[in-house]
């Protein structure tokens, strides 16, 4: 697939297909799927539930294997988890034991850094996300928006080549949502780190993505990309442009369709 | 690690801690009626005697010697046991959690264990060990040992693991994760393993002196029965409880410590 001029491949997934067996038999949650994307690309996934793009997602982060085919980070087969590659949990995983500052230093940490440095390194990201104020709170103490928030800092702190985001914004109410996505996308025009962003909500893939995959379900498979052609710098008024609209609704049809299809 | 800053209590806050007081107060007062009653009534005064007649009681036994050196041996064959039970079930519980094998031959030997009232099985320790407080410390050993492995057992496989896959993608290694994430995740169940084990070494108190012992407060209830002196054995009973409610508020105090992290449950 030719990307823009100059841009090269970041991630690469080649004919995978991931089944779990289980007491019902055989499930075939990915079945052939192939997906390039490219450097500083930012790329999100929707389809309806059981299409295997949380199963794609933690193959890419190595925390699952894939039953055959295989996934490339610039070139380099992806066995294992790797700092390369962040990922940003729907229930956000904060560790509750620790405070805010020490769960963003917390990757520093573990690439063996002098503390100064890491303290250095997490009150960035934790300015970064707006949260000064709360470095010496402890997880339970925060709202969920302020969690995910510590949870994106935590991640960009590790500095990784490519972030994985599975529902991030999933279990926030819509406000806090809009504000999320408004902060991550000013996050990502500054810093341009290629996104893999998985989303069920089809509004939310518009207003982030250049590109939105498409899956089907049962086997898990990508049935179309969609190409968003609307200009950056984006924000919560890019929803109401009608170019949006129109994606929106095509897309939205698209996934409607296979819920339905799911359904039967 | 619990470097959170202290904070003043809120008004609401100070009045739930004086409800709470308060109805404690009121528990132990009907407590006390109830007993009043029980050492008035025609069957039941020769078991239940009164405050007077139990301080009474345990003033002899002080006279004689014996309550000091009871609860001192009894202390140290509890301590003994239950720190033996506790260093010994803290890595068989990890051990069952991350080895199949070992779960699975482990678990169903305490489960069929555990049912067996430990009195039962007492004078086979003593048969092996022979008199003295060696059998009462591994009878001890043994019912805080089978509490606190399944407790901690159970806590270490309810670990949240995107909280191990969290880890994983920051780059921590097997060791990392053990000291960074299992540990203090295991943290609450480990004291709560602490409570029902401290909970079962005084329980077993009485089975582990049964046979041999040359004192402690479990001894010394048997021997008071066969001399029906009823005053100081009520005594030395409400002894035993109250050792255990202060043992209790110290793991309490400990907790609140150590976990002052978690989710905090409504309490009413």
């Amino acid at each position: 697939m030719a990307g823009e001029a100059g841009r090269s491949v970041k991630i690469r997934v080649k004919n995978v297909k991931k089944e779990y067996h289980g007491d019902h038999g055989t499930t075939i949650a990915l079945n052939g799927v192939n997906l390039d994307i490219m450097e500083n690309e930012f790329v999100c996934v929707v389809g309806p539930s059981g299409c295997g793009k949380s199963t794609l997602l933690n193959i890419l982060a190595g925390l699952h294997e894939a039953s055959s085919g295989d996934c490339y980070l610039d070139g380099e087969r992806i066995v294992g988890t790797d700092v390369k590659r962040g990922v940003v949990f729907q229930q956000y995983a904060l560790f509750p034991w620790q405070t805010v500052i020490q769960n963003v230093m917390f990757g520093p940490q573990m690439k063996r850094m002098p503390k100064a440095q890491c303290e250095e390194i997490a009150r960035k990201y934790i300015k970064m996300v707006g949260l000064e104020d709360f470095e010496n709170s402890y997880p339970k103490e925060l709202s969920g928006g302020m969690k995910q928030r510590v949870a994106i800092a935590r991640a960009y702190a590790n500095n990784p080549e490519v972030l994985l985001m599975d529902e991030p914004f999933g279990a926030l109410d819509a406000q806090t949502r809009a504000q999320l996505q408004t902060e991550l996308l000013k996050t990502w025009e500054e810093e341009k780190k290629t996104c893999f962003f998985i989303t069920h909500d089809v509004d939310e893939a518009v207003l982030l993505a250049q590109r939105v995959v498409i899956m089907s379900a049962r086997p898990g498979r990508i049935k179309k990309i969609v190409d968003i052609d609307i200009p950056y710098p984006r924000d919560q008024g890019t929803k109401s442009e009608p170019r949006f609209m129109e994606l929106k609704a095509e897309i939205w049809n698209e996934v409607y369709q296979e819920y339905l299809e799911v359904r039967k | 690690m619990s470097k959170q800053t202290k904070r003043p209590l809120t008004q609401a806050e100070k009045r739930t801690r004086l409800i709470n007081w308060g109805w404690l107060m009121v528990s132990l007062a009907v407590a006390l009626v109830v007993w009043f009653c029980l050492s008035i009534g025609e069957k039941t005064a020769r078991s239940f005697p009164f405050i007077p007649a139990v301080l009474n009681g345990m003033k002899t036994m002080l006279d004689r010697d014996a309550l000091l050196s009871d609860f001192t041996s009894s202390m140290i064959s509890v301590a003994m046991g239950f720190g033996l039970g506790f260093v010994t079930a803290l890595p068989v519980a990890f051990l069952m959690a991350w080895y199949t094998p070992v779960r699975k031959i482990i678990e169903p030997w305490i489960n069929f264990i555990r049912n067996i009232p430990a009195l039962a099985y007492a004078p086979l320790i003593v048969i092996m060990l022979g008199v003295g407080r060696a059998p009462s410390v591994v009878l001890i050993w043994i019912c805080t040992f089978m509490t606190m492995c399944i407790t901690i057992f159970h806590g270490i496989r309810n670990i949240d693991n995107t909280l191990v896959k969290a880890a994983r993608v920051l780059g921590a290694n097997d060791m990392d994760i053990f000291f960074r994430i299992t540990l203090p995740a295991t943290v609450p169940f480990i004291l709560t393993a602490v409570r029902l084990g401290l909970s079962a070494g005084l329980t077993t108190l009485l089975a582990a002196e049964s046979t041999g012992a040359q004192a402690g407060l479990g001894m010394r209830i048997r021997t008071l029965q066969t001399t029906f002196e009823t005053n100081a054995m009520l005594g030395y009973i409400i002894l035993i409880g109250i050792i255990g409610t202060l043992l209790n508020t110290l793991v309490d105090f400990i907790e609140r410590r150590l976990t002052s992290w978690q989710e905090k449950r409504e309490e009413a």
